[in-house]
């Protein structure tokens, strides 16, 4: 191996695109090690605060694409307060300095600027794609300094962002000379956009391949935007209200028939009624449907949509389905893999309308299924073991039974046997979400069975830290662990501290931890930030070791605790 | 609604009202069911209560998420779990100025009376122009001109008569002082642009 000269071994190492590979191949000896650091051109960092940017800037000197995850998973839903952390700035600044050659920067539950939207615009000459998902703190401003100075911009892509529309007209801020565009979506935005540049912009851009609008573009510019563009792949509609005897609706009708190259359709943010019928033509073709921002459409409507897309592999959609939508889209889709049906009332406070028997027709009908987010009204573990049966394949499985603690309606009892089966079932799992009733005995099942589980999330569930434990032991891939209203305490944080160091984070908030406990892991694990968030004034004065934590957050790090933590965050 | 909640809470009539039901119990609350409950939980009683009752604040400081939980709904926070950018695209789109209404005279050519409606309610055209249609039992052609139709227009700060659907909809409600939808001959040559 030593007689291979380095550009030889460098040449080796293009082809290795996993980082976990990499990671391999640096550990074989030194020369391997320097090779490959400088060689490595994509990063994930899967929490930002595990490592300082300077940290990788050392490490590996030549990145061009960078990944970057902020805030807990539960963030998303207002368990993080606002303030708590995921600032991309210091990225951005640092890699002015030491990556003049970064193209792509990928960003999830991160605090964005605008003033960083602007520096990252003007320091990187060969910039190419930016993906923004759930972030915030930027406006329509610094997406207009992405837009007027990435000279050779390909991706700008926007997924549930929240942007504050601040009246400009940043799609007016391509430049003529910008005709590279291979994908955009700006869907998340909430404001108008300048129609007429948006149909100049598309017509300039021949490599467009995905573009996803936001409600502001009505159907007449869609239309114009299909002629301009016949070879979409992934299409996002804004508005899609017309009078559904009007001249524009037929001209619509028209251009959607021919408009054969679209495999991904999404949008729908404004619907009239009556007006779906003019997208059967191009069903056939779509293997992914995401209709779940598209409460304007009746059930009945839906489902005569859903069954013309015989091809289909992801399904986004709400549960206004019901179960007996489910049976048709089991029927129609054999090819689907990945389901997601969220609830049409938000709030979880009304009632879902599909049950355990929507979930049973689709894994009698979808073989192929193995991803998987449901929101239900109440399930049973009989149709989990069913569904267990049926779909062996499952590598993310997430239940939301809507009412916490609910038991199995027909039996009255916890619903342990069921996701039981899954587990036991489903031999690649690596994602899971529980709900419903749940005693330790679900956390057992768990711990045996699910070997390659990676995240698990928690809400409701257990009688104690045997629950816990069983987890913290059993799963030896686990890398992120969630669990919010548990009677997991002290005994179960404390029992294995050294397992922490192998996984990405935990997450614990209404638990019986205390502030005790949580010092005492601190102190024995200094790798290991741990964080407490409160929200109470309380703690200000010298607090009780008995006390309960609110919410706890610990993380493996090589850089020590943040600097930029709030004055709600202590680290311990 | 929006009304409806601010009525709800300075009134109190959540207190006063006559239902079926067990006393003492809201039918939004989510309560959490004490069937199975080892007692290790009775202490995060309390703890839930705070976090039922701080749900409001913790929204309204400024999360990203400018909706906050209508006041007869306490819900767990965090709980259902889906992501706050989808809750926030259900709520009706709220406006940063007060929760005052636009209320507009709409008159309809041939109509023996006028209607007022608020255009804070509706987020854009589309919702505006089949609200008007409901209201008058009519048909507003969409596209062009076909035959004795309706065109909608509006009486703009300026005092002329503009053809509703041109402008952007946030300046639309800020600069229509009324309605008028013209019928027939007059118009004609008018379609709706939206």
């Amino acid at each position: 191996m030593t007689y291979f000269p380095e550009e030889v071994l460098e040449h080796i190492f293009d082809f290795l695109s996993s980082h976990l590979d990499r990671n391999a191949v640096s550990l074989v000896c030194k020369s391997w090690f320097r090779v490959e650091r400088w060689s490595r051109r994509r990063v994930f960092i899967g929490n930002c605060y595990a490592v300082s940017p300077e940290r990788l800037i050392a490490r590996f000197p030549r990145v061009r694409a960078l990944t970057l995850k902020g805030k807990p998973h539960f963030a998303d839903f207002n368990l993080v307060p606002h303030d708590w952390g995921g600032f991309v700035s210091p990225w951005i600044e640092a890699m002015t300095k030491s990556y003049p050659g970064l193209e792509e920067l990928r960003l999830k539950r991160m605090v964005v600027s605008d003033d960083s939207l602007e520096l990252l615009s003007r320091s990187f000459p060969n910039f190419k794609s930016l993906v923004l998902v759930s972030c915030e703190g930027f406006t329509t401003d610094g997406l207009a300094a992405i837009a007027a100075n990435c000279k050779h911009l390909l991706e700008l892509d926007l997924q549930e962002n929240e942007v504050d529309d601040s009246r400009g007209q940043w799609l007016s801020c391509f430049p003529d000379s910008c005709t590279s565009l291979v994908s955009l979506n700006f869907a998340c935005l909430k404001g108008e956009v300048n129609l007429v540049a948006l149909e100049r912009l598309v017509a300039r851009c021949p490599n467009l391949r995905s573009l996803r609008l936001n409600r502001s573009v009505n159907l007449d510019t869609l239309r114009k935007i299909l002629m301009q563009a016949p070879q979409l792949v992934d299409l996002g509609t804004g508005s899609y209200v017309h009078h559904p005897n009007s001249e524009a609706y037929v001209k619509l009708i028209n251009v959607v028939k021919s408009y054969k190259s679209v495999r991904s359709l999404s949008g729908f943010l404004e619907v009239a009624p009556r007006c779906l019928p003019s997208i059967y033509p191009i069903c056939l073709n779509l293997t992914s449907l995401n209709l779940s921002y598209a409460p304007g459409i009746q059930s009945t409507q839906l489902i005569k949509l859903i069954h013309h897309c015989r091809n289909l592999q992801r399904l986004w959609i709400l549960d206004c389905i019901g179960d007996k939508g489910l049976g048709v889209v089991a029927s129609s889709c054999k090819e689907l893999q990945e389901l997601r049906v969220f609830p049409s009332d938000p709030h979880g406070v009304g009632n879902a309308a599909v049950t355990e028997e929507g979930l049973v027709a689709i894994s009698m009908g979808c073989p192929k299924l193995h991803s998987l987010l449901y929101f239900c009204q109440q399930m049973t573990n009989a149709a989990l073991i069913t569904v267990a049966k049926n779909c062996p394949n499952f590598t993310r499985f997430r239940l939301c039974i809507l009412d916490p603690k609910k038991p199995d309606p027909v039996t009255l009892q916890p619903l342990d046997e069921g996701f039981g089966a899954i587990v036991q079932s489903c031999k690649g799992l690596r994602r899971l979400s529980l709900s419903g009733l749940l005693t330790d005995r679900v956390f057992l099942y768990i711990g045996v069975y699910a070997e390659q589980l990676e995240m698990l999330s928690v809400a409701f569930a257990g009688e104690g830290d045997k629950g816990m434990l069983y987890v913290l032991n059993g799963c030896k891939n686990l890398r992120k662990l969630e669990i919010m209203d548990g009677p997991f305490g002290d005994v179960a944080l404390l029992m294995d501290v050294g397992k922490y160091e192998t996984m990405r984070s935990l997450w614990m908030s209404s638990c019986e931890v205390t502030l005790g406990g949580c010092k005492a892991l601190a102190s024995k694990m200094p790798m290991i930030n741990v964080e407490i968030i409160n929200e109470n004034d309380q703690m200000e004065e010298n607090p009780d070791d008995g006390m309960k934590v609110e919410k706890l957050y610990l993380y493996r790090t090589l850089d020590g605790s943040r600097r930029d933590a709030p004055d709600f965050v202590w680290t311990l | 609604m929006e009304s409806t909640v601010t009525y709800d809470s300075e009134l109190n009539l959540k207190a006063t009202e006559l239902r079926l039901g067990l006393p003492g119990r809201d039918e939004y609350e989510k309560q959490t069911p004490p069937i199975v409950r080892s007692n290790k939980r009775a202490s995060s009683d309390s703890a839930e209560e705070s976090r039922l009752k701080s749900n409001s604040s913790v929204s309204d400081a400024g999360n990203g998420d400018r909706e906050t939980a209508p006041a007869a709904k306490a819900q767990v926070v965090g709980w259902p779990p889906i992501r706050s950018y989808r809750k926030n695209n259900f709520q009706p789109k709220k406006t940063e100025s007060e929760s005052v209404g636009i209320y507009v005279k709409v008159s309809m050519d041939g109509a023996p009376y006028l209607r007022k409606i608020d255009l804070k309610v509706y987020q854009g055209y589309p919702e505006l122009l089949k609200a008007l249609e409901t209201m008058f039992k009519f048909t507003i052609e969409r596209e062009g001109y076909n035959g004795s139709e309706f065109a909608p227009t509006y009486e703009d700060k300026d005092g002329d008569w503009m053809l509703v659907g041109d402008v952007p909809w946030d300046m639309f409600i800020s600069s229509c002082k009324r309605l008028r939808i013209m019928k027939g001959s007059e118009a004609r040559g008018l379609g709706c642009s939206v």
